[in-house]
């Protein structure tokens, strides 16, 4: 039977699988996904196991997806997610798959390299055309005839030494380089050289990185071979690019054109290329997703395969695999559907074997107790077959977050969001936003729906609604004669005592849900509320922690370790009963027969009623406290000998709980040993083998002693500690409302005080204001904090109660996440 | 046409529905004078001397704050309509 109060109950089972119809079981497994897989070769190297092979292969197929998956999301394609469930290839088709992936790998590789060098073509043309056209300023001025040399002119003849001859040379460079540029030219020429320079005005896109630079254009003149020399390899040192630059101008006009023509064949040729990659990775993004998911999971079978073993015969294939019991039909089923499609004729066995190692927990969950699962595993997975605390935690948890969050307004707006979330959870799923945040919300949307809703009930309860009470029933609470509320008192005293004693003041019947409205506008509202916020955070610990103990009974009996009851159970029981449940006892009774009215005799008035503290310190110190006035000293007849009687029974309870369970552990110990003897003699001589799974325990009695005593200091001084600890339920509600008043008077009470007119546009803006602090101080913040402290409150002080949590998860082969696109991890 | 992206005119729009939701509710409650709201006046010095002027001073004052509500709830409708329609825009581009 399974179900979420306890882990399934799992078998360990051998699965003869045949060698042609291994691959095709497999993958019926990993389809229904609920088959650990043990590894029978864990000191084989990765590099020798058998299907070594085919994992690099897929490993490669993986790559080239990989790689054209960047492609297209480079080119802003999107790839359709059709949301079918391909099944794994079967191994003969890996050869077809992996010749289409490299075609259109190669295919496009190809296009990308010719892309780039066109690219690159275009930019040289680009830059020459910018060379040209700057030349040709430069030299405007000068020529006064088309033919005749640029050179010519520039400097004036100097007598006697004929005309001089110029050099210069062309280049293109970055912006950023030029000021270093001219600057090495200045230094190595010394100064002997002139340069001109012009920036080009639009940016050039560089092939390799994409990205887009600005360049400039300058010309260097020079005169000698010498310098000639000199500039040219500063040039090429500095990576500028050079350019031929004709000196007429005629010769430039003509370059000019012919480098017109070619840019604009060039971009032809590059939008064509272009196209083409764009309709070879749209073909491919078609099928991009049911290729991954084919290639995941031939890798994950493969990998499953690796750790099957070998058998003699070679024929066929050994796994040992932990199985659901409850599965075992549908495992038979898969294996059927395995074998026909393989199309062999040897059907698998499946043989449940005996085991002594302690199985995975597997908690079938579904949408709504996955969330609650994760919480409780992630202190720690159950150990095999104790019971679930996640099935309590989906209605103790909402509950504690709710006393510590209560407020009505909070918990709409967190109600508003989470049912919008489960309401939409469809086409959410089907959005596939990523992000981390919204991702831890949108998994935990049931347990938000939850604390929500329970949020909700106490904050009616609380009277709550951002910072203020409704009045549904009408106030108990009136101003009677009794107040002498004249107008002469009020100006004198400036605050106004109404006395439950009377009547007329508050009229002796209590509102009948939740806090009374009055308490908004009393002074002493925090002081009210905390008495009686205290006493239940300490009896909601109590109950809580009961309840855990509780849930030991059940594991000592599923168990069947009876000595623990008596043990473990009983004394713990009796201790917090008697001690912790004695100060809920005297909670409830002083609520009850103490009051304030003439219904209650004069001992048992409000000016009578005593703290519950301090006879519960009382008790424990065995102290007798004075008779004071006219109140009594005890709450009730004999009352110091019934305290005295469950003093000494809690004390009692200790040394049960610290002695007898080392001594029975050791005799159960021997009883063990010896039947193990007489077993074996048997065996041996009956002339079987001796029995291999045995292994000797060892039992230090000490180490026990000591073990047994750490848990009993741990029980005994916890009780004390976390029943104070359950006391954060009544801080962080104090805390909340405080702020949430605070918030009001200091945000939106300014803009409710303002004077008419203007004052509208100032509630406008304060609203939102006020609303926008709203949701993130107190419903993100608070919330969060709250969910900490409540997750702390279950993980310490109820599942020390009884948890253990010694044991390790169930891992399947599984192609649920295959599907899903999650990241697979590597086996 | 478009003033703000995606999420910026999805807060508003929420921000919008709230503002007019609580707003409506405050304005009507403000209108009846209703008691849990009476730390929230603004009652001037001069009225707490004299009762009846302090009862005068107490109606005006929840007269006045439950127009305020009011107009600014209207202000957020009209702010609704706008951030509504910069979500459809966003919704097409």
């Amino acid at each position: 039977m399974g179900s979420i109060f306890r882990s399934e109950e799992m078998a360990l089972c051998q699965l003869f699988l045949s060698s042609e119809a291994a691959y095709n079981c497999v993958s019926e497994i990993g389809e229904v996904g609920l088959v650990q897989f043990r590894d029978l070769n864990p000191d084989v190297n990765a590099f020798q196991r058998k299907f070594v092979h085919e994992v690099r292969r897929c490993d490669e197929m993986d790559r080239k997806l990989r790689y054209l998956e960047k492609e297209i999301l480079k080119d802003k394609l999107q790839i359709i997610d059709t949301g079918e469930n391909p099944a794994a290839p079967q191994p003969r088709e890996m050869i077809d798959l992996e010749a289409t992936f490299e075609k259109l790998e190669n295919e496009l590789r190809e296009v990308n390299a010719n892309a780039e060098t066109l690219k690159k073509n275009s930019l040289e043309l680009t830059e020459l055309k910018h060379v040209l056209a700057t030349t040709q300023l430069f030299f405007q001025g000068r020529d006064s005839e088309p033919n005749s040399s640029i050179t010519q002119n520039l400097l004036p003849a100097e007598e006697g030494k004929g005309p001089v001859q110029l050099g210069f040379v062309c280049d293109v460079t970055n912006r950023e380089r030029m000021p270093m540029f001219e600057r090495m030219l200045w230094r190595v020429c010394r100064g002997n050289v002139f340069v001109r320079q012009s920036e080009v005005q639009q940016p050039l896109e560089d092939p390799v990185t994409r990205e887009e630079v600005f360049k400039t254009v300058f010309i260097i003149f020079f005169q000698g071979e010498q310098l000639k020399t000199k500039v040219k390899k500063i040039c090429e040192g500095c990576r500028t690019t050079m350019y031929p630059c004709p000196e007429s101008a005629q010769e430039r006009k003509e370059m000019g054109q012919g480098v017109e023509g070619r840019l604009a064949d060039l971009r032809t040729v590059l939008n064509q290329t272009t196209d083409h990659r764009h309709r070879v990775l749209a073909a491919a993004a078609k099928h991009l997703r049911t290729w991954f998911i084919k290639v995941k999971k031939m890798k994950a079978i493969y990998h499953t395969l690796n750790m099957l073993n070998l058998d003699v015969t070679n024929k066929c294939l050994i796994a040992e695999c932990w199985i659901p019991t409850v599965d075992m039909g549908s495992i038979r089923a898969a294996l059927r559907k395995g074998t026909e499609r393989a199309g062999s004729s040897v059907q698998p066995i499946i043989n449940q074997m005996l085991t002594n190692q302690m199985p995975p927990t597997f908690h079938r969950t579904n949408k709504f107790t996955a969330g609650f699962q994760n919480l409780i595993d992630s202190y720690g997975i159950a150990t095999y077959r104790e019971v679930n605390p996640a099935l309590y935690t989906t209605t103790t948890f909402p509950f504690l977050f709710a006393v510590m969050f209560g407020d009505a307004g909070h918990a709409t707006i967190m109600l508003l969001f989470s049912a919008w979330m489960v309401l939409r959870e469809r086409q959410l799923i089907a959005a596939k936003m990523s992000g981390e945040i919204w991702n831890i919300f949108f998994g935990g949307r049931y347990i938000l729906l939850l604390m929500s809703l329970f949020s909700f009930y106490t904050g009616v309860i609380y009277n709550d609604i951002f910072s203020k009470s409704f009045n549904i029933f009408g106030s108990s609470w009136h101003i009677g004669d009794n107040a002498n509320a004249t107008e002469h008192n009020l100006q004198a005293w400036g605050e106004l005592t109404l006395n439950p004693y009377y009547r007329d003041l508050y009229s002796g019947e209590p509102y009948p849900f939740g806090f009374d409205p009055i308490w908004q506008i009393a002074v002493n509202k925090i002081a009210f509320q905390n008495s009686y916020k205290m006493k239940i955070s300490i009896i909601i610990g109590v109950f809580h922690m009961i309840f855990g103990i509780m849930v030991s009974l059940i594991n000592h009996l599923f168990f069947r370790r009876f000595w623990n009851i008596v043990c473990e159970f009983l004394p713990q029981l009796i201790f917090l009963v008697s001690l912790f449940g004695y100060l809920c006892f005297m909670v409830f009774y002083k609520w009850v027969s103490f009051g304030s009215g003439e219904e209650f005799d004069i001992q048992h008035n409000s000016d009578c009623a005593p703290s519950v503290l301090i006879y519960f310190i009382n008790m424990v110190l065995l102290k007798k406290d004075k008779p004071t006035g006219h109140c009594d000293v005890w709450m009730y007849d004999n009352q110091f000998t019934i305290q005295l009687i469950l003093l000494v029974v809690a004390l009692l309870c200790v040394p049960i709980m610290l002695i007898p369970k080392p001594f029975i552990a050791r005799r159960q110990h021997n009883q063990r040993m010896r039947q193990l003897a007489v077993s074996r003699q048997l065996l041996e001589t009956q002339g079987a083998g001796t029995s291999a799974s045995s292994h000797e325990e060892e039992f230090e009695f000490s180490e026990v002693f000591i073990e047994q005593a750490i848990h009993t200091i741990e029980f005994v001084l916890g009780c004390v500690s976390h029943t104070a600890s359950y006391l954060r339920l009544w801080a962080l509600s104090l805390a909340h409302g405080q702020l949430s008043e605070v918030l009001w008077n200091m945000v939106m009470k300014i803009g409710l005080q303002q004077a008419s007119t203007v004052g509208c546009v100032m509630l406008y803006l304060i609203f939102s204001f006020w609303a926008v602090l709203t949701v993130s101080i107190l419903v993100l913040m608070e919330g969060l904090s709250a969910f900490l402290h409540t997750l702390r409150l279950h993980w310490v002080e109820f599942q020390s109660k009884f948890y253990k949590g010694e044991g390790y998860a169930f891992a399947p082969l599984t192609f649920k996440n295959i599907i899903n696109g999650d990241e697979e991890e590597a086996a | 046409m478009k003033i703000c992206g995606p999420k910026c005119s999805l807060c508003c729009t929420l921000l919008s529905a709230w503002g007019i939701v609580q707003l409506g509710i405050m304005a009507v409650l403000f209108w009846v004078k209703s008691p849990a709201f009476i730390e929230d006046l603004s009652i001037p010095e001069e009225a707490h001397h004299d009762a009846g002027h302090f009862i005068d001073a107490l109606d005006k004052s929840y007269k006045t704050i439950a127009q305020n509500c009011g107009i600014a709830a209207g202000m957020y409708v009209i702010t609704l309509i706008i951030s509504g329609w910069q979500v459809m825009v966003n919704k097409r581009s």
